[in-house]
């Protein structure tokens, strides 16, 4: 028994750190918009960030969720523009749904960030089931995908189709669509609208209701773990003008309206924390026990990290208000991982159906 | 990471489980005699006191070995390993932490053979959360210390042979942590007076403990003089959540679960209400967060890396479960959810409403969750003291 990290993956979460830092400061992350930062993208993919999870045989390191895990939560803490969590997605998509054929050509492109994909799975925002996948499957695409994530910057869009009951994933170039970048509460999340005239995906394969599931399930896992670098930095960041702040001839964070809700946003975190990395430990090493982790994980966070991210602004009173200061970056990203896939409201309904009720 | 337990590990849950099945009847079946003989079982099996060292009659276990037992016992709705809870869960290791050679071989024994009642004297009538402040009086006269005070919220006294007392024996300090000393004091020495109190729910389980010129012999006194807020704070760090309460929660909502799907509300099944569906999801993440938080710690101490106060987490997320599930029966089933035990309208034979009047003993006592939400705030996460 050992609900710990690895030295290796210590490591690891030094090197995404000290990227974070060095490379990609806020400052940075600020100036984004939209599109992909290429030189940030070829550091990532340099430093194999991107290879993790693919398997060796396709040109990946061959390690595990659990592993991603790391680089995602120190992604999150710097709010990272970086598409990681599209392009985990995808490998994970491709690399349980296609045959040997698409892995062997596309997985080793993931694996080098040569190829970057935007991801679409549910067209509908509000509907966390097969039933919320629109755009018709075929030989050729026509229609409109809303809702992709990472779409301005990819080379290439993984996206979820239907065909009656039977439903699929198509690969398309890009250059192929009319992609229309729309404006979102968290600049780093980036959504297109996708518009597709007969076009021809490049590669296509057949998914599941399971897969579609358990591919919901790794992205809800992925933003809680985004979520959890992200929550600690608003603690950090709070705490310590909590300490600093005077007012009434006491810094702030000695009154306990601020002192206990620090407090609360500690227990919090912990707690979804542990859900997050049990549910990423399970995608690899006990999928039968995913969804339920995943559904708790997701549903915990996405409450508690949108508290934190309000009181993270309020706490700090109007300068948190400012766009100049960092707190209201956060509360921007809380907005995504709320509803990202599966609100609280699902994923605590879907626990209590998994559980036997 | 792994979840898995090595083969030593996992020989011995089969150990647990298969005395279990053999020495644990159904509640209907256990006769007079099974109390006692369950206790002289789990001793012979060195299973009382689990990680306390063997040379006084503990089993010098593993952290990861004690986790399984309790977690075995708590699948298994066994009884306690004792019947003194507080000699086992911080007189006991108090003792082995603070004592003397001479008082590990006198206390410890009895502890594990469940020979003795053990009781806390820590609150007093205007000391509570505050409790470095106390002001029973300890002097010292020859080799006796003669006390003089009140302890109050005392849990067990009316049947306690002991109590672990909190005194001041000094009074001009700078700190008010210090000039504090802890004794091991005889319930029966003249001079301690009990007073019962009953609670909200009918029960009198604690007291008023009052002290007249109660003597007791120096060599009563754990650690040092002046020096006993330390055996204290390393007391109440021993009272923290574990694997066991995590389990006898989710045995809690596995109940409440079956009481959702045997109730309708307006004319239909509880079960279909969004909203009552939502709250079990909730109370199972709590529940599963509480779980994952003490592994997390507990492969901390495993790897001997600090645990700073993070237990406080549980505590404070057992808190609440406490007063909410209990609240949540209750409404879930109208007047019927209020009906005590002995009502003919009774749910579940008035179990929800019984232990919805309970919850005080987890929220209050050991410290409440203002308090434990201080404890956090300052100790973690470095906030300024209030
Ligand atoms: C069922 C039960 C069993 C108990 N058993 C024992 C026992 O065996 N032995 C023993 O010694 N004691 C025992 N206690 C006492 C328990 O430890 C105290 O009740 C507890 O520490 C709180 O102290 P108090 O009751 O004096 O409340 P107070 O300290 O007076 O607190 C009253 C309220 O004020 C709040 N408060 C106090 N200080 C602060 C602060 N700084 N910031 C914010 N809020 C604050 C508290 O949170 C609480 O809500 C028991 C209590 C209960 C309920």
């Amino acid at each position: 028994m050992d609900f710990g990290f690895s030295e290796e993956q210590n490591l690891l979460r030094e090197q995404v750190l000290r990227f974070m830092t060095d490379a990609c400061p806020l400052s940075v992350v600020r100036a984004q918009n939209g599109g992909l930062p290429r030189d940030l993208w070829q550091q990532a993919a340099d430093l194999g960030w991107l290879a993790l999870i693919v398997p060796e045989a396709h040109g990946g390191l061959g390690l595990k969720w659990i592993d991603l895990a790391v680089v995602l939560e120190e992604s999150g803490r710097g709010l990272s523009p970086l598409p990681i969590l599209s392009q985990a997605l995808a490998a994970t998509a491709i690399g349980r749904c296609a045959g040997d054929d698409v892995k062997r050509e596309w997985l080793p492109k993931v694996a080098t960030g040569d190829v970057v994909f935007g991801i679409g799975l549910y067209d509908d925002p509000t509907w966390i089931d097969a039933k919320g996948v629109g755009l018709a499957g075929g030989e050729t695409l026509t229609g409109t995908k809303p809702f992709v994530s990472d779409a301005a910057g990819a080379t290439h869009l993984l996206l979820a189709t239907r065909n009656g009951e039977r439903l699929g994933l198509a690969i398309v170039d890009a250059g192929d669509a009319a992609l229309k970048a729309q404006p979102g509460i968290d600049r780093t999340k980036p959504f297109a609208t996708v518009s597709l005239d007969r076009v021809e995906p490049v590669a296509a394969f057949a998914m599941s209701a399971d897969d579609l599931a358990f591919l919901t399930d790794c992205g809800a896992v992925a933003a809680t773990l985004e979520a959890i670098g992200a929550a600690e930095a608003v603690l950090a960041l709070t705490s310590e003008y909590a300490k600093t702040r005077i007012q009434f001839d006491n810094p702030i964070g000695k009154y306990q309206g601020v002192k206990h809700r620090l407090a609360d946003m500690f227990i919090d975190i912990e707690s979804f924390k542990s859900l997050a990395y049990h549910a990423a430990w399970a995608i690899d090493d006990a999928p039968h026990e995913l969804p339920r982790a995943a559904s708790l994980a997701k549903a915990y966070a996405a409450d508690a990290f949108a508290r934190i991210g309000i009181d993270g602004v309020g706490l700090h009173g109007a300068i948190g208000f400012t766009a100049e200061y960092d707190a209201q970056l956060y509360l921007k990203r809380s907005k995504w991982v709320r509803s990202a896939f599966g609100d609280a409201d699902y994923h605590y309904r879907r626990a209590a159906s998994l559980g036997g009720l | 990471m792994d979840f898995d337990f090595t083969p030593e590990e996992q020989a011995f849950r089969a150990e647990v489980r298969e005395f279990l099945a053999e020495n644990l009847p159904p509640r209907a079946e256990r006769g007079r005699g099974f109390m006692g003989e369950w206790l002289r079982k789990v001793r012979d099996k060195r299973w009382v006191g689990f990680s306390w060292p063997e040379e006084y009659g503990g089993g010098a276990g593993s952290l990861t070995e004690q986790a399984i037992l309790k977690e075995e016992m708590a699948l298994a709705g066994a009884p306690p390993l004792g019947t003194s809870f507080m000699g086992l869960a911080w007189v006991g290791p108090g003792i082995i932490q603070y004592g003397t050679d001479e008082q590990k071989q006198r206390f410890i024994p009895d502890i594990l053979d469940s020979k003795v009642n053990w009781c806390t004297g820590y609150s007093e009538p205007n000391h509570g959360s505050d409790l470095a402040a106390i002001q029973t009086k300890a002097e010292r006269v020859g080799d006796h210390y003669v006390v003089n005070g009140q302890k109050i919220w005392t849990t067990g006294a009316p049947w306690a042979d002991w109590i672990i007392l909190l005194t001041r024996t000094e009074f001009d300090v700078e700190r008010k942590h210090d000039g504090i000393t802890c004794l091991l004091v005889p319930m029966d020495s003249p001079g301690i007076e009990v007073r019962p109190i009953e609670n909200m729910a009918g029960d009198r389980n604690f007291a008023e403990v009052f002290f007249t010129d109660v003597q007791v012999p120096v060599s009563n006194r754990l650690g040092e003089e002046g020096k006993g807020w330390a055996v204290t704070i390393s007391a109440l760090a021993n009272e923290r959540s574990s694997i066991g309460e995590v389990t006898q929660m989710f045995a809690k909502l596995e109940s409440l679960k079956d009481l959702v799907r045997s109730t309708n509300r307006q004319g239909r099944p509880a079960s279909d209400d969004p909203a009552v569906r939502r709250r079990i999801g909730e109370f199972e993440a709590k529940i599963a967060a509480m779980k994952y938080n003490g592994l997390r710690y507990l492969t901390k101490q495993l790897r001997g890396e600090p645990l700073s106060s993070e237990t406080s987490v549980n505590k404070l997320h057992r808190a609440s479960l406490e007063i909410e599930m209990d609240d949540f029966a209750v409404e879930l089933t109208g007047l019927a959810g209020v009906q005590l035990p002995g009502s003919d309208e009774a749910v579940d034979g008035g179990r929800w409403a019984r232990s919805s009047l309970g919850w005080p003993s987890v929220v209050i006592g050991g410290g409440t969750p203002n308090i434990q939400r201080n404890i956090i705030a300052e100790r973690i996460l470095g906030l300024p003291k209030d």
